[in-house]
């Protein structure tokens, strides 16, 4: 430890010398078995610390200003808060029972919290700590995303199978979209025109398109076919897209597998090998690196957006679940 | 609430397009059998009043919940009977104008029901009858098989076990027709998948209370001598589906080799610790409801009951035929809490899924195991397959 306390203020010192100063940015990782989060240097890709993040903690958030993590702490059926710095829990927010996933508006005042237990949305206020909207939606939600211009959040219920697109001025439920079995994820895309829903069971990601006044009309389902991976096995999960939406990008779960998906033909390009059972990711803020969580090998892989190749992979705690990465 | 939502259907029907344009009230039935038997080896094992019934009810709430944005409206009514009973309690059932019925009975008891409801036209889903016959020569084109079979539970148990390499096995079989069919499942789950029965036994049911006072000193007394002498095994299988002597095998088997099959290590559709999967979110819901733990009949008629909502929410119909033939097409697919999509077996009405390997405690694995392949499914390693199969009602 001593020696990393030594080396980690060189490392910044070279980075300020290099012509582009980056600045280095941090990776938490909610570990759901370990009950921890583990931190990562997203410079050198080293451990900072791992430190304990209530019981079974699965979603995982940060503020804008970068300065506050958000866990679902989903056994004890609250979200915790966390000083990024200093580690140290600077508070609890209500967020009804059992929160799985999450999204925060940008103005970092509202928490979307999906509660698996209780077929509710729960809008919480971060800053009064109190609940403002409870939203009911299908069974089990799960999946939580928010357009661009924040009005409207999407919620995905893993039992009834559908997205609940949900206004933010009223908080009522305006559509409904069928997709294929167990939903999990929601991502639109930065233009907002384009929403993408997986389904871990049904195997597919629904496209939708976004119309100007939000309205969701499904276009396609983007299959996958692995030559030697049973298609069972081939469980989408976590979807990210990048800034300019031109590559999608989707975790397949016991297929350890990511998608590398074109956005423009929504074709699948390539699937790059991780670790095992990819649930979860995250973009550096960046976009040069995508982190995967592999809940069954312990480590989270680094993956080179633009290459498209995995790079490195990093132990990280027991079984991670969720991976987010401070802003700049 | 539903004044809430209701202007909310315009929004939802304007998404789905014609699909959702119908405003249905399903209607259902479970139809439980109720068998005069001996109370179980353990008290943990005591059936509950509402047994299955509480399955029903998690499933009107689960896909009511899904109804409401739909305009679909789902309730189940539960009717428990005497064996003498069931032809006339199937009768004021279908008097009701009900044709989708859910039926926890007896393989034999079973087949007279189905036939029964086929002349109304009416569907019937088998949530507890394992008789391999039912979906072999005795199939019938209106009864789908949500439970599965011997032959499903013998594999799962087989696969699990040559994955081990405990390929020798002393298979004691009860004496009770129901025991003696078991026992053929894993003879022809041993040939299916390269084991060996080295030494066979019957143990007689001669009948008489199963707990009793210290009963445990006689039984640590008479089993040892009962399974002395066994050939050379890795494994003790015991076929007891009437319940009667597979649990106290454990500890007082001669040699100190595990037990699987109706005790140890036995296979199961679903059990009260089983967390994987999202399984969780199903079992405190369904704590939450019915203030007790799921036994598989509440899971197998739960599930019953989301096959024919699935099928509603998808196909848009409450025609018992229709539902059916949608459960039965390419199209149809249902998460179930198993790590994998259940799907049908479209010769013969049986619905493919995992098998949990169950110690009592938690879920120890999941058949099928690595490695056993198929040319259709994996889960079609599991039970009869096309080949081999008699039936014909589905062609």
């Amino acid at each position: 430890m001593k020696m990393r306390s030594v080396s980690r203020p060189l490392t910044l010192a070279l980075a300020l010398l290099a012509a582009t100063p980056a600045l280095a940015n941090k990776a938490f990782v909610s570990n759901e078995r370990g009950n921890t989060i583990t931190v990562v240097d997203t410079d050198t890709w080293e451990v900072i610390t791992e430190f304990p993040g209530g019981n079974r903690p699965r979603g995982i958030t940060i503020s804008p200003d970068g300065t506050k993590l958000y866990v679902c702490a989903s056994d004890d059926n609250l979200v915790r808060v966390f000083d990024t710095e200093t580690y140290k829990e600077i508070g609890t927010l209500p967020s009804g029972p059992d929160p799985e996933l999450f999204v925060i508006s940008s103005d970092g005042k509202h928490l979307y919290i999906a509660n698996e237990d209780d077929n509710l949305v729960t809008v919480t206020d971060t800053e009064q700590g109190v609940v403002l909207a409870e939203v009911p939606v299908g069974v089990e939600p799960e999946g939580m995303g928010i357009s661009p211009d924040e009005k409207w959040v999407v919620n995905t219920s893993e039992t009834t199978n559908m997205a609940h697109f949900i206004d933010t001025s009223d908080y009522k439920i305006k559509h409904n979209v069928l997709v294929d079995q167990r939903p999990r994820y929601a991502q639109y895309t930065a233009d907002g025109k384009r929403l993408f829903v997986s389904s871990e069971i049904g195997g597919t990601v629904s496209v939708m398109d976004i119309a100007p006044d939000g309205a969701p009309t499904l276009v396609t389902k983007i299959e996958f076919e692995v030559p030697g991976v049973l298609p069972e096995w081939l469980q989408p999960v976590g979807v990210k897209v990048t800034q300019d939406g031109n590559r999608i990008f989707v975790a397949l779960g016991p297929a350890n597998r990511v998608a590398v998906i074109d956005g423009e033909s929504l074709e699948v390009l390539d699937y790059i090998i991780v670790g095992q059972r990819v649930w979860q990711l995250a973009f550096t803020p960046d976009e040069k690196y995508l982190l995967t969580t592999n809940g069954n090998s312990n480590d989270i892989t680094v993956i080179d957006v633009k290459a498209e190749k995995a790079i490195k992979s990093v132990q990280v705690g027991q079984q991670p679940w969720g991976v987010v990465v401070t802003p700049n | 609430m539903r004044y809430v939502l209701m202007p909310l259907l315009a929004a939802v029907l304007a998404v789905l397009g014609a699909s959702g344009a119908l405003a249905l009230d399903l209607r259902a039935a479970v139809l439980r059998v109720d068998y005069e038997t001996l109370l179980p080896i353990s008290r943990y094992d005591l059936r509950a009043e509402d047994l299955g019934f509480a399955g029903a009810m998690l499933a009107d709430e689960d896909n009511g919940t899904t109804g409401r944005f739909l305009g679909h409206t789902y309730e189940t009514i539960h009717k428990a009977t005497a064996p003498e009973g069931a032809d006339a309690a199937l009768d004021e059932i279908l008097g009701q104008g009900i044709s989708l019925i859910v039926v926890l009975a007896r393989d034999a008891d079973l087949l007279r029901l189905a036939d029964r409801a086929a002349e109304a036209g009416a569907l019937v889903l088998n949530a507890s009858a394992p008789g391999v016959a039912l979906r072999d020569e005795e199939c019938r084109g209106n009864l789908l098989h949500i439970a599965p079979s011997n032959a499903m539970m013998a594999d799962a148990v087989a696969q699990f076990a040559v994955w081990k390499q405990w390929k020798r096995w002393f298979l004691v079989s009860g004496s009770n027709p129901a025991d003696i069919e078991l026992a053929e499942a894993y003879r022809k789950a041993a040939r299916k998948f390269g084991a060996k029965i080295t030494d066979e036994k019957t143990f007689e049911d001669t009948g008489g209370a199963r707990r009793t006072d210290s009963g445990h000193v006689l039984v640590q007394r008479q089993l040892p001598v009962f399974t002395q002498g066994a050939e050379g095994h890795d494994l003790l299988i015991a076929a007891d589906a009437s319940d009667y002597f597979a649990r106290y095998l454990g500890y007082h088997h001669w040699s100190p080799r595990p037990v699987m099959g109706s005790a140890g290590l036995w296979p199961t559709t679903f059990h009260a610790a089983h967390e994987a999967w999202g399984a969780t979110q199903f079992q405190t819901r369904f704590e939450a409801l019915t203030g007790r733990y799921v036994k598989p009949e509440d899971y197998n008629v739960w599930l019953a009951l989301r096959v024919v909502g699935e099928a509603v929410t998808r196909a848009s119909t409450d025609d018992a035929m229709a539902l059916r033939d949608y459960a039965l097409s390419d199209d149809f697919e249902l998460a179930a809490f198993k790590g994998q999509k259940v799907t049908f077996r479209n010769w013969n009405g049986q619905l493919r899924q995992p098998i949990l390997l169950y110690d009592g405690m938690i879920t120890v694995s999941v058949s099928p195991q690595d490695g056993f392949l198929h040319r259709v499914s994996p889960l079609d390693t599991l039970g009869l397959d096309r080949p081999e199969s008699a039936c014909s009602a589905f062609n």
